[in-house]
């Protein structure tokens, strides 16, 4: 009886915690969805989601987070094999996770002075005799910030699927006459499936919402759900159609994460 | 080389760093269709020298042969020799069909054939009809059977077996014990099976590697090691023994505990030190006057099948004997033993020396008679 009581004293803080900052937004977001710019009761937002303007947006959403994970996942899962294999291997995890210490809009602002027109990269292509070209406020330097930045993310996980799986593993693959290559195919990556599948929603989620590096490096070249979110609760003041954007993009999310799935594997 | 020598070692080291070697310029024969164990205690090297003949890992110095080809330098993958790994290594993504027929798939075999293979692997290790299950869903027991199907399913000429009992409970591995040994004399497949466990080398084996850092010891079949053992170290480790400091006299004459007794073992320089070693199960007790040696008793347990008697003689070497009948601690017991179960070792006798010595006396004995 004490036990049950002291429990349930501990969930205090937590449940408190969720009821404030997830159930209540939650529920607020989808109460200002019924309401247009007026201020009257309507599905009015719901019907203008599914114009082509919106559908655009959406698409476009989906289309960038889908090129940032793949990027991502191309040059993660190559690393954490890799620092798996050194001697320190936490010591090099730490350094590679260090950069995501910093603050975003800090790095945004690095990547600004980098990509422009005088910055690092264009002296560089100058150098070898490319020529300067337009870098920041492209699709390109977007995309290659938003990889830069959710590397890390994307890391992690598969380290630590890389990191706990048995070595014997391996060996009994190559003992019995598989390859290197077959071995990666056959036995090392359906084993890490669960890394890959944990880092690929950790980064694809955020990514589908950027709307930050959207403005500062893609000078609003790309346009996202979240940068209409952010036009709509901060510049058009229809907070209605602002609200029905999040609906869609919080039942995107768990349609998501229903597919990678939760899945735990058995001992 | 001989055509029956499948693998051979020829002064095969491995060391790691700069670090003592693991294995210090080891060299042995392995013939083809035996059942071979190499027996040791942890870290003496007998991992390692399976690790080698699988391919896991190259030897820093010396060569080793395949069919009399070097492999030194062949990886894994295209090696003949397939391994039961300790912890089994079972593809826990993969059902028992899938982890048998993984080689085979590998070989690019054909549908039908694959399928008649497995089943026949998995009926050789008792278990037809578990073919859909999950390796999670499978007890120790039967997780070894797989590891076991999984390795004779690809035909090799050699099997290693990595300590795979060892994770088993007492029955199970006794069971297991049995079916190894059977299933290596159907297959006919050379087995080479490493183990800390001496009851278990003893039970299973035709011939035995005794390692002790880095070095073969003694290698024999198991009568052989367990009657003749070179050095304190396997009249040590394989079997209990009481191993006392003596003097050879003579040939067939050795001096200890105070007293001189006839024994079988001759070659040795006259009046050098030696050690003796009798097995406790060699041992009779008797009465004070009718005793060859005489002990007072200091301990005794009850194992079920006998008791285990401690005892010292007047020199203060301690006895260990096994006997059906009860003693009394405190009190003085007599010892009767037989010359053939004294067995006299001499000190750094190098295995070819040692195996000399006492083939030119028993020829010498084939000849008298």
């Amino acid at each position: 009886m004490e036990n049950k009581l002291s429990r349930n004293l501990f969930m205090i803080p937590y449940a408190l915690w969720i009821i404030l900052f997830v159930v209540s937004p939650i529920l607020l977001v989808v109460y200002f969805s019924f309401f247009d710019i007026e201020g009257n009761f309507s599905f009015i937002n719901y019907k203008n989601f599914f114009t082509p303007v919106y559908m655009q947006m959406t698409f476009s959403s989906f289309w960038y987070a889908f090129l940032i994970t793949v990027l991502s996942l191309l040059v993660a899962y190559p690393t954490a094999y890799l620092v798996t294999r050194t001697k320190h291997k936490h010591l090099w995890l730490l350094l590679i996770i260090v950069p995501s210490w910093i603050n975003l809009l800090l790095k945004a602002y690095a990547f600004i002075g980098i990509f422009g027109t005088y910055g690092a990269a264009n002296s560089f292509l100058e150098f070898i005799g490319i020529g300067s070209r337009q870098l920041l406020f492209t699709d390109f330097s977007f995309v290659f910030v938003a990889v830069y930045i959710f590397i890390p993310f994307m890391i992690l996980p598969i380290f630590n699927a890389l990191d706990n799986l048995n070595p014997s593993f391996v060996y009994a693959a190559k003992d019995l006459g598989a390859s290197k290559w077959v071995t990666f195919r056959r036995i090392i990556l359906p084993l890490t499936m669960d890394g890959i599948k944990a880092g690929c929603q950790v980064v694809f989620i955020p990514a589908l919402s950027l709307f930050m590096l959207t403005r500062l490096i893609a000078g609003n070249q790309v346009i996202t759900l979240g940068t209409a979110i952010e036009q709509h609760f901060l510049v058009t003041q229809d907070w209605g159609m602002g609200s029905t954007i999040a609906v869609f993009l919080i039942f995107i999310m768990f349609i998501i994460i229903g597919l990678t799935g939760f899945r735990k594997r058995g001992a | 080389m001989t055509t029956s020598a499948i693998i051979q070692f020829n002064n095969v080291t491995k060391n790691y760093d700069n670090n003592p070697p693991i294995l210090d310029e080891v060299s042995f024969k392995i013939e083809r269709g035996k059942f071979y164990t190499l027996l040791g205690p942890s870290g003496c090297g007998k991992t390692t020298i399976l690790r080698l003949i699988a391919g896991f890992t190259e030897a820093t110095s010396g060569e080793i042969y395949f069919n009399g080809k070097k492999i030194n330098h062949i990886p894994a993958n295209k090696r003949q020799v397939n391994t039961v790994f300790q912890d089994y290594a079972l593809f826990p993504h993969l059902n028992v069909y899938e982890n048998v027929a993984f080689g085979l798939r590998i070989k690019k075999m054909k549908k039908q054939a694959i399928d008649a293979k497995v089943k026949e692997a998995l009926s050789f290790v008792n278990l037809h009809g578990y073919e859909e299950r999950e390796i999670k869903n499978m007890s120790g027991g039967q997780r070894q059977r797989v590891a076991i199907a999984r390795a004779i399913v690809n035909e090799p000429e050699v099997i290693l077996l990595d300590e795979p009992l060892s994770a088993l409970d007492l029955k199970l591995r006794y069971q297991m014990q049995y079916e190894l040994r059977e299933l290596q004399r159907r297959l006919g497949i050379t087995f080479i099976f490493v183990t800390h466990d001496q009851e278990e080398a003893l039970a299973m084996s035709d011939e035995i590697f005794v390692i002790n850092k880095g070095k073969i010891q003694q290698s024999g079949t198991p009568n052989d090691i367990y009657d003749e053992p070179i050095n304190r170290f396997v009249a040590d480790f394989i079997g209990e023994s009481n191993i006392v400091k003596g003097t050879m006299i003579a040939d067939n004459l050795v001096e200890f505990g105070g007293k001189r007794f006839a024994c079988v073992d001759r070659g040795m320089d006259p009046n050098e030190p030696v050690e003796v070693v009798i097995r406790p199960e060699d041992m009779e007790i008797t009465t004070e006057e009718n005793g060859m040696l005489n002990v007072t008793v200091d301990s005794q347990l009850f194992r079920g099948v006998h008791y285990e008697i401690g005892g010292r003689d007047q020199e203060g070497n301690e006895w260990l004997v096994q006997s059906t009948k009860k003693s009394v601690v405190g009190e003085k017991i007599g010892l009767r033993f037989d010359p053939e179960s004294i067995h006299v070792m001499r000190f750094n006798e190098t295995e070819e020396d040692f195996d000399r010595r006492l083939d030119s006396y028993s020829e010498e004995e084939a000849n008298g008679k």
